[in-house]
């Protein structure tokens, strides 16, 4: 019941367009105690369902970049492919404290962004 | 604001945010996009976008991979998809894309104090 919350909470902030995953997987192992890369691969399958409804929707305001993207997605394989085997090499604890490294600095950066328009 | 799109700055930003997403199972989409705004010049709705457009074949790789290693605990991610749907479904219908500063300063606050708290 609690990770359900948990993870409507999460969802309602990807929905506002603030990074969901980086705060649901310290969540996960800090109130449910879950393994760093089982949070972490917990994240990954739930953005398929996720991201596939918001693809459509892009798709359908014609918001998608189809020039940019194909590039950017063969690139992101390479790197997805790389940084997937990397973390899988990894133990926990180490993993975990490289994340929290990630999420102090995705932190600094929300509560520091601004847009131009506000 | 048109910037130069060389490929190689392309790749780069590709490889880098394949790379984060893959490490950490996320965070992919937090780097692509500020990256596509400043670097590429892309407008920011459009960016949000393709951002998702990207990550999204990215992460089902990186979920293949995690699986493959043993790293997938079923239940709980199901659990979460369903759970991430609503809520997505909420969040995007409450602001659309127009988040307020004061909020992204709170989740931004949060992500720090998780992240210390991780750490110790």
């Amino acid at each position: 019941m609690l990770l359900f919350l948990i993870s409507i909470l999460s969802g309602i902030i990807s929905g506002m367009g603030i990074g969901g995953g980086t705060i649901l997987i310290p969540a996960l192992t800090i109130i449910l105690k879950l393994d760093q890369h089982i949070a972490q691969s917990i994240n990954l399958i739930s953005f398929i369902p996720i991201a596939s409804v918001a693809v459509i929707t892009h798709f359908k305001n014609k918001n998608i970049d189809f020039k940019l993207s194909p590039k950017l997605i063969v690139s992101g394989i390479i790197g997805a492919v790389a940084g997937s085997i990397l973390s899988s090499f990894m133990s926990s604890e180490v993993l975990r404290k490289l994340f929290a490294l990630f999420l102090f600095f995705m932190g600094i950066y929300e509560i520091t962004y601004k847009k131009d328009r506000e | 604001m048109k910037k130069n799109m060389s490929f190689t700055k392309i790749a780069l930003i590709g490889v880098c945010s394949g790379f984060l997403n893959g490490l950490f199972g996320s965070g992919g989409g937090t780097v692509l996009v500020p990256a596509m705004v400043f670097l590429l010049g892309v407008d920011e709705q459009k960016a949000h976008a393709t951002a998702i457009f990207v990550i999204l074949p990215l992460s089902i790789i990186s979920s293949f991979i995690y699986f493959k290693n043993n790293f997938v605990n079923w239940p709980p991610a199901l659990i979460v998809s369903a759970g991430g749907m609503i809520g997505a479904y909420i969040g995007a219908k409450l602001l659309n894309r127009l988040t307020p500063r004061a909020l992204r300063i709170i989740f931004g606050a949060s992500m720090v104090a998780a992240a210390i708290r991780m750490v110790f």
